[in-house]
């Protein structure tokens, strides 16, 4: 319509009132659901579809390309729990989130804390302890498979100059788990890092002043008044997300142990692979996603129960 | 003491245990350096050296790219990647606007369902989306790793945080210039995000590139992998007996976001820690 | 040149009714500024006007023909905002633009890459620019065509904004208090240049603010909306001088208008502060309020008095503020001497004269006055 009331020379436009005015009585109302069909069409079909499904399919004995599947009710679950295997994924998946979520949350802690004491070199080592988190973990993974190598990996070697003779670390069933343990706790702790350096960044300045005016002269006193009470939003924050990103590990497990030496690093997402796309167990796979999901969706609400919380004293 | 010494000594002390992390930090990367340059006979040596006596990284890489078609393959996670951030901004960007900046019927209940969507870890949905594209008949191909991840229920939210934030007077003025809603999109919102987007492809990217489990599942053609497939298949083929040119393919493969990470450094942190606000 | 017409324009927000039954028409060529306290609703019909708001009831004309329904694009009407509302990341030539690109190009003429290579789209560009040129050089911004409206100062964000309502050459130009964001000294300067455009265009122009001096001085007429309705629409004066209404008097007149509770009683006349009137109404007893302004309060004898307790001194005059004893009315005078000002604490006795006064009943609604002796009206109000 706009076109027909464009003149030459920028002569007055005539005001043009389209014919069909009645049939487009406020073209405003229907815009809005053409500007959202496609994400909520793959929405619906990517994720709250195949969510839906999961937790169906979790109660079908269905296997991929089977002509047909029926109901079994509680029968996968019931497999579940009478099998050791994933009692054991289960067991190692909360080791391994027991030792991550430590160890990285306060490694993570402690390198901002150092990083943020000083002025100097904060940017080359934010740089650094950045890099394992931007690194394919995978290529990474294969990296310290060949460092944790029994014979010519760089561990063992360190630990002969001392005299130590160190395990094959990923072949051997007491150690292998704590390895992946280590790998894991590398590649959190620059994430970990950037979190807390985000959050000390925001302590205002003042209040470190006033702490000391107050009389907290000693670094640990400020660090005690102020530093830890104000980051312990973020500390929470922090916890809550390294649970849930250690809880989906996979990576390292699938390409370096296979969930061996004789399941000892078998962790959820491992068998659930192995039961849904190895064996195309769909629904005994499926069954064993909606535990994981129970995990994950109970560590979410905690987090948003501590986000609500952290919002109070903002 | 004096309190300046005091300072000094503190300063050292923070250097000292920093130096100490961070070499913890870099030793894979050195020693995949390291053994990346190293001839066979020096990798399967139990004396420990970094430095390698004869420097055969050249020798690794050519061998790496001879046994792996590796261009291939940084080509394939280019294609997914770039593909998969595209029709995410694509199909983001518009329901992000109707979110931030339109009143309909439903809106509330989408958002609700945008935020409920955020919950869901992507392994969750795994089974069911590999049997909807089995169904489809699209397994194994550029389609069965990028269609799953079209939508970024994350996105949606990010960037209507982001929106939000633009003057609605704006919009109007666009609106009173004759620009389409749908206009108003990609001619002031997508202008205005810049920043955000540019945060939220780093994300994008980063997380796919490096992704291993859905090619995994879905991929069985060599020539489709992507990077850390294709080291994963690499390791599993030649670990134990090749350490030199495996090392050497998994400096190509991690190479190109180090690189980007190394030139832009805020902007690819700001990117990352989006993971801490999903 | 264009015709503007409301018909009981209704607007709620979920349940909130926001405009409660607007009917106004603006003439071709006219000034009209909407005026009236924060919230009342005056963006929101400026809104109506321009499409960008559906109206929940009512009929908005352009010359003649309803606009329900159609496009704010083809309404062709203009729009200029408090925040300017200047695309930030184009220049101030390409903001200029967009109206015209929208229009004259076609959608394949608009493709980033392909469009521009079209020659159609070149010889439309040359149009675009040379009418962007002629009312940047009448605006004086031919200078700042190429910045980003970050590299310019608000009053030129303000001149662009309004040459891009100009460009297209629209039948009426909506202005939504555009020089609220501007600091003092350039909105008196940006008021007179506004006016002056008006003269040169002859363009309808409707002129939200709620700086009533700049509706004052600007406006062909001044429509007051409070709470959504339009109270009192007129020429400046006539509404400065005969206010329908106790919010309009009150809204309308810096400072404002004082207000005291006055009282009719039995016999007609008005009793304010236990004095009597020369005044009747014809209206029953009861409760009233009296309003007279600053101006029209000569301090210096009277009947009625009060103690200074603050000058203001603007320079050229000064207003004196009164407590009144015996009552905790405030009370505001104008004095036009500023070398003889009172001092503070000291008692002042003051009048007013009886055509000063405009009374309103307890509603609010103004009540006709009549002086007892109509020969006398210049006397004092007093008995
Ligand atoms: N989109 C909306 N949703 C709900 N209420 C709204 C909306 N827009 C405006 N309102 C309400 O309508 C009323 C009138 O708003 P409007 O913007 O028209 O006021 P205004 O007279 O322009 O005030 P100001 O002088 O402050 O600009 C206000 O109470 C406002 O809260
Ligand atoms: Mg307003």
């Amino acid at each position: 319509m706009s076109d027909n009331a464009a003149t030459i020379g920028g002569l007055a436009v005539p005001i043009s009132i389209p014919k069909r005015a009645a049939q487009r009585r406020n073209p405003l109302l229907l815009t809005p659901y053409g500007l959202v069909a496609p994400a909520l069409t793959l929405m619906l079909m990517m994720l709250l579809g195949p969510l839906a499904g999961v937790i169906a399919l979790s109660f079908t004995d269905y296997q991929l390309g089977a002509p047909s599947l029926s109901w079994i009710g509680l029968a996968n679950y019931h497999e579940m729990f009478g099998d050791r295997v994933f009692w054991t994924a289960l067991r190692n998946t909360l080791v391994y989130v027991g030792i991550v979520v430590p160890g990285a949350v306060s490694a993570g802690l402690a390198i901002a804390l150092l990083i943020q004491s000083g002025t100097s070199l904060r940017s080359l080592y934010r740089t650094i302890y950045f890099l394992p988190v931007m690194a394919t973990l995978i290529a990474m993974a294969v990296v310290w498979e060949f460092m944790l190598h029994p014979q010519f990996g760089l561990v063992n070697g360190v630990l002969r100059e001392f005299g130590i003779a160190g395990p094959s670390w990923l072949q051997d069933r007491s150690t292998a788990l704590y390895a992946l343990c280590a790998i894991g706790i590398w590649q959190a702790a620059g994430f970990n890092m950037v979190l807390f350096l985000a959050g000390l960044v925001s302590i205002p300045k003042q209040l470190y002043e006033a702490a000391e005016i107050d009389g907290a002269s000693s670094a640990w006193a400020r660090f005690r008044l102020v530093t830890w009470p104000l980051l312990r939003p973020v500390t929470t924050f922090v916890v809550v997300i390294s649970g849930i990103r250690s809880f989906q590990v996979f990576d390292t497990v699938h390409v370096l142990t296979k969930g061996g030496p004789s399941k000892s690093t078998e962790v959820l997402i491992h068998s659930m692979y192995t039961e849904g796309f190895e064996f195309f167990r769909s629904g005994y796979g499926a069954a064993l996603t909606v535990v994981f999901l129970g995990f994950i969706l109970l560590l979410t609400l905690i987090k948003s129960r501590l986000a609500d919380r952290g919002a109070q004293y903002a | 003491m004096t309190a300046l010494t005091k300072i000094s000594i503190w300063s050292m002390i923070r250097h000292v245990l920093l130096i100490a992390g961070a070499i913890v930090m870099l030793l894979p990367f050195v020693w995949m350096i390291s053994t990346a340059s190293k001839p066979p006979s020096e990798v399967f040596s139990s004396e420990l050296h970094l430095i390698p006596r004869h420097f055969a990284l050249w020798e690794n890489l050519q061998m790496a790219f001879a046994k792996a078609n590796l261009w291939r393959f940084l080509l394939n996670g280019v294609i997914v990647t770039v593909s998969i951030f595209v029709l995410q901004v694509l199909v983001a960007l518009p329901a992000a606007y109707a979110l931030a900046k339109l009143r309909f019927i439903g809106r509330n209940a989408l958002f609700a369902l945008v935020l409920f969507g955020i919950l869901i870890p992507p392994q969750a949905t795994a089974i069911p989306v590999f049997l909807l594209l089995h169904r489809l008949g699209v397994l194994d191909g550029y389609a069965a790793l990028v269609l799953p991840f079209t939508i970024s229920v994350f996105g949606i939210f990010l960037m209507r945080q982001f929106f939000r934030n633009v003057p609605d007077d704006l919009i109007d003025a666009a609106r009173m210039d004759g620009i389409s809603e749908f206009g108003i999109v990609w001619r002031v919102m997508l202008p205005a995000a810049i920043p955000a987007v540019t945060a939220f492809g780093i994300f994008s990217v980063v997380a796919h590139w490096n992704d291993y489990f859905w090619p995994l599942i879905v991929l069985n053609s060599e020539h489709l992998r992507t990077p850390p497939l294709a080291v994963a298949h690499f390791r599993n083929a030649e670990a134990g007996t090749n350490y030199g040119a495996l090392m050497a393919a998994a400096m190509v493969i991690i190479a190109p976001l180090l690189v980007a990470f190394l030139l832009a450094q805020r902007r690819f942190v700001e990117g990352i820690a989006l993971t801490g606000i999903k | 040149m264009a015709r503007i017409e409301l018909k009981g324009i209704r607007k709620s927000f979920d349940a909130t009714e926001v405009l409660g039954g607007v009917d106004l028409t603006i003439e071709n060529g006219e000034f009209l500024s909407l005026v009236g306290p924060s919230g009342c609703g005056k963006s929101t019909l400026l809104r109506v006007i321009a499409g960008l708001e559906p109206q929940s009831a009512g009929e908005v004309t352009i010359d003649g023909s309803v606009v329900d329904g159609i496009r704010p694009s083809a309404r062709n009407l203009a729009m200029v905002f408090q925040s300017y509302a200047l695309y930030p990341h184009l220049s101030a030539f390409d903001n200029m633009a967009v109206p015209l690109r929208m229009r004259r190009l076609s959608t394949i003429e608009r493709l980033p890459l392909l469009g521009t290579i079209l020659p159609s789209r070149r010889r439309e560009e040359r149009t675009i620019r040379a009418d962007i040129e002629k009312i940047a050089a009448q605006l004086e911004i031919s200078h700042l065509l190429q910045r980003k409206p970050a590299q310019l100062s608000g009053g030129q964000r303000q001149r662009v904004a309004v040459g891009r309502a100009m460009v297209r050459q629209p039948v009426a130009f909506l202005f939504d208090e555009p020089l609220s964001n501007l600091d003092a000294k350039l909105r008196v300067h940006m008021r007179a240049e506004l006016a002056e455009l008006h003269r040169s265009l002859r363009s309808t122009f409707i002129y939200v603010t709620h700086d009533q001096a700049e509706a004052m001085t600007m406006s062909s007429r001044l429509a007051v909306m409070i709470a959504g309705e339009l109270v009192q629409v007129g020429r400046p004066a006539e509404i400065y001088d005969n206010p329908r209404d106790a919010r309009v008097a009150e809204f309308v007149g810096s400072p404002k208008i004082n207000m005291m509770p006055g009282r009719i009683r039995d016999d007609g006349r008005i009793e304010v502060f236990g004095h009597v009137l020369r005044l009747t109404s014809s209206q029953p007893s009861g409760n009233c309020r009296i309003g007279i302004r600053p101006e029209r309060i000569e301090l210096g004898g009277g009947p009625f008095s009060g103690a200074v307790v603050h000058v203001e001194n603007m320079g050229a005059e000064a207003f004196v503020h009164l407590g009144l004893n015996g009552a905790d009315a405030r009370l505001v005078a104008r004095v036009n001497d500023v070398r003889r000002l009172p001092d503070i604490g000291s008692h002042l006795s003051f009048n007013f004269a009886a055509d000063a006064v405009r009374a309103f009943n307890s509603a609010g609604k103004r009540i006709d006055v009549t002086a007892e002796q109509a020969e006398r009206i210049r006397e004092r109000a007093i008995v």
